[in-house]
């Protein structure tokens, strides 16, 4: 029981990071319909965004979140205006090839300025855990849930609780439409596309003083956030939450009480049946035919 | 005039000849690592390191009247790249003898190759058995592999007081060789193993796995991973209220690392490593080792990363024995001549003893292994 409770209180901290990436990635990846290669090397960013501004810019801890999270927006915005405006009504393999190129160089630019060295970011939080009864809990992982929680919370009210949410919703059912309606259609794709990057750079910079910073960090979160959106549903955003915390479970009951070598198979293992059962993802987004 | 032209004409002549003629003038080693992906950072520092020994070599005056010229490749990471990079090496750039390639499962791509081509290969990391154990005569490896740490570590066991043991290992040919090997000399001495857990080589949370681990009555976890996991596991090892005794193995923990980076999650840790550089009087060529840390610091590498660094000085240094007593660069003569090397390393005698099957054996160097401790922010050899 006690290994039981120590695992759900792990699994819930990955899940709230698994969730933003998920999350971020559904905005882009489901709505935009743009396979985001970037995403993982987002994700990096965020982390070496934290890791500069609490060590080379001395920036308190909880300055230099929001930092990495606004510097996040501001690449994505970035990849946007330069990359994807130009390509807009370009089919699928061209936008994905440059995103596939756009990630390379993201990680190999990190690997040249940073190398390969993987990076510590100092904690403001004490090393010992938070203890209850036999269930410890570090500070710092505890911090990353709530700050989780509180991001996915402020994207699901911005997405469906505000002028710019309802807009950014109307662009991707039909962006004639919206365009008919008065929405600034080519704000909106930057908006949209800025938004999920800052998520993904949100987890980055979450994760990144959990764990270590490094130019290769992005690989396997990428992979996972591609998992959790499809087993969430294209586009849903309480899919994308949701399967993240599906996934966390999965992964750390699978490596707990099956076999830790195929802890990541664990995941894919029950995205399978998922999709087996519910082929569109758990929560699908309503298509509109013709 | 016409004179004047024939002079110019020769002396462009001659200008064409000299340049293929000085590079092929330079003995080629090639030098197999991985530059990128999850093992950047190690292969790195074993190239820095060779570079080093290459331009002390150099600086000597060669070997057999000839400058040596190091041909770096990256292999990624990938064992799949490790195999096309000692290709690329043999039949583009024709190197005679090779140095390769970090990782276990990295070297055993490369294996194959060796035997194809004909081409001995200095082995300066990997420490799985299988490689000096599968009848690759073109082998010769100067890290320990981890059958000779546990032997290394066994009269260590009972002093320390251990009864019964975890595994913690990276799931490759070097973690699951070394959770069996010790296993093995654990057994052997009386103490339980209890779990051996595995994570990926790319893994960042390892907390499933210590969950289960904390939930154990072993007194001992042993770790086998390079740095960066080690620095995770220790601090997930702390997060979560792990206290066990530590041990870890396969000499690419770079403790220094781990201190700066873990802090206080590391402390009272005990690794098996290969190299005292904190203590450059106690390793077997005190000289040589000065010269060796001296050099990198001038070079402005960091510190840390010289527990890593020196299996690529040694290799090199060992390579160019080699040719210098084979006295030809034809690499049957440079394989035939690895069996005459001898010189003292930075962490003991450079010697090559047979191992694996009658007949096709490989090479293995003995190396010192020693037990170093992580305590109160400084690194000292544990005293038993």
């Amino acid at each position: 029981m006690d290994q039981f409770l120590q695992h759900l209180v792990n699994a819930m901290v990955l899940g709230g990071a698994y969730a933003l990436l998920g999350i971020g990635l559904t905005l882009i990846f489901g709505i935009m319909n743009v396979v985001n290669f970037t995403h993982g090397a987002l994700y990096t960013f965020g982390a070496y965004a934290m890791f500069i501004a609490s060590t080379a810019l001395g920036l308190n801890f909880f300055v230099a979140l929001p930092f990495s999270i606004v510097a996040g927006l501001a690449l994505g915005a970035a990849i946007e205006l330069t990359l994807l405006r130009p390509l807009r009504g370009a089919d699928i393999d061209t936008t994905m090839l440059v995103m596939i190129g756009a990630g390379i160089i993201l990680q190999s630019g990190t690997l040249w300025i940073f190398g390969g060295v993987a990076k510590a970011i100092p904690s403001p939080f004490p090393d010992a855990p938070l203890t209850l009864g036999s269930v410890s809990i570090s500070w710092l992982r505890l911090f990353v849930l709530v700050a989780a929680a509180a991001l996915i919370a402020l994207a699901y009210a911005m997405i469906n609780g505000t002028r710019l949410g309802r807009a950014m919703r109307a662009t991707f059912q039909d962006s004639d439409a919206a365009a008919l309606m008065g929405v600034n259609v080519r704000f909106i794709y930057t908006a949209t596309f800025a938004l999920g990057s800052s998520l993904a750079a949100a987890a980055g910079a979450l994760l990144g003083p959990v764990y270590v910073v490094f130019p290769q960090m992005g690989d396997l979160a990428a992979v996972k956030a591609f998992a959790i959106v499809i087993l969430g549903g294209l586009g849903s955003i309480t899919g994308a939450a949701l399967g993240g915390f599906i996934l966390a479970l999965a992964e750390e009951f699978g490596a707990g009480y099956v076999s830790s070598g195929y802890r990541d198979a664990m995941g894919f293992l029950i995205i399978i049946a998922v999709l087996l059962a519910k082929p569109t993802g758990l929560f699908a987004r309503a298509e509109r035919v013709g | 005039m016409p004179t004047y032209r024939i002079a110019s004409i020769a002396a462009l002549a001659m200008a064409l000849l000299a340049g293929p003629a000085a590079a092929e003038d330079a003995i080629k080693i090639g030098v197999n690592q991985p530059l990128t992906g999850a093992f950047a950072a190690s292969g790195s520092y074993v190239v820095n390191g060779a570079k080093i020994a290459a331009d002390e070599i150099n600086a000597k005056g060669g070997v057999l009247g000839k400058k040596i010229q190091l041909v770096v490749e990256d292999n990624k990471s990938n064992p799949t790249e490790a195999a096309a990079v000692a290709e690329k090496l043999i039949t583009s750039d024709k190197t005679p003898v090779m140095m390769g390639a970090w990782g276990s499962s990295l070297t055993l791509a490369v294996l194959p190759k060796l035997e194809e081509y004909e081409i001995p290969m200095l082995v300066e990391t990997s420490s799985s058995g299988k490689i000096t154990t599968s009848g690759n005569p073109f082998v010769f490896r100067i890290s320990p592999p981890s059958a000779l740490e546990a032997e290394a570590f066994a009269p260590m066991v009972e002093k320390l007081g251990v009864k019964k043991v975890d595994f913690l290992v990276i799931n490759n040919d070097w973690g699951r060789g070394a959770a069996v090997d010790f296993g093995k000399m654990l057994k052997g001495k009386g103490v339980q193993v209890g779990l051996t857990e595995t994570m990926d080589a790319g893994a960042q949370d390892m907390s499933a796995q210590l969950a289960k681990i904390k939930g154990t009555d072993s007194d001992t976890l042993m770790i086998t991973a390079a740095v960066d996991q080690l620095t995770l596991v220790f601090k997930q090892m702390a997060a979560m209220g792990v206290k066990k005794r530590v041990v870890t193995t396969g000499g690419s923990q770079n403790p220094d690392q781990i201190l700066a980076q873990a802090g206080s999650a590391a402390d009272k840790t005990m690794h098996l490593t290969t190299f005292l550089p904190w203590s450059p009087e106690k390793t077997p060529d005190p000289k040589a080792t000065a010269y060796f840390l001296g050099e990198w610091k001038n070079r402005g590498y960091p510190f840390a990363g010289s527990t890593e660094s020196f299996r690529g000085y040694d290799g090199i240094r060992t390579i160019a024995a080699a040719i210098e007593k084979a006295g030809s660069t034809d690499p049957k003569a440079i394989q035939k001549a690895f069996w005459d090397v001898s010189f003292i390393g930075l962490n003991g005698p450079i010697a090559f003893v047979k191992a694996g099957p009658e007949g096709k054996e490989s090479g293995q160097s003995k190396p010192g292994v020693y037990l170093i401790e992580i305590a109160d922010g400084a690194i000292g050899e544990v005293k038993l």
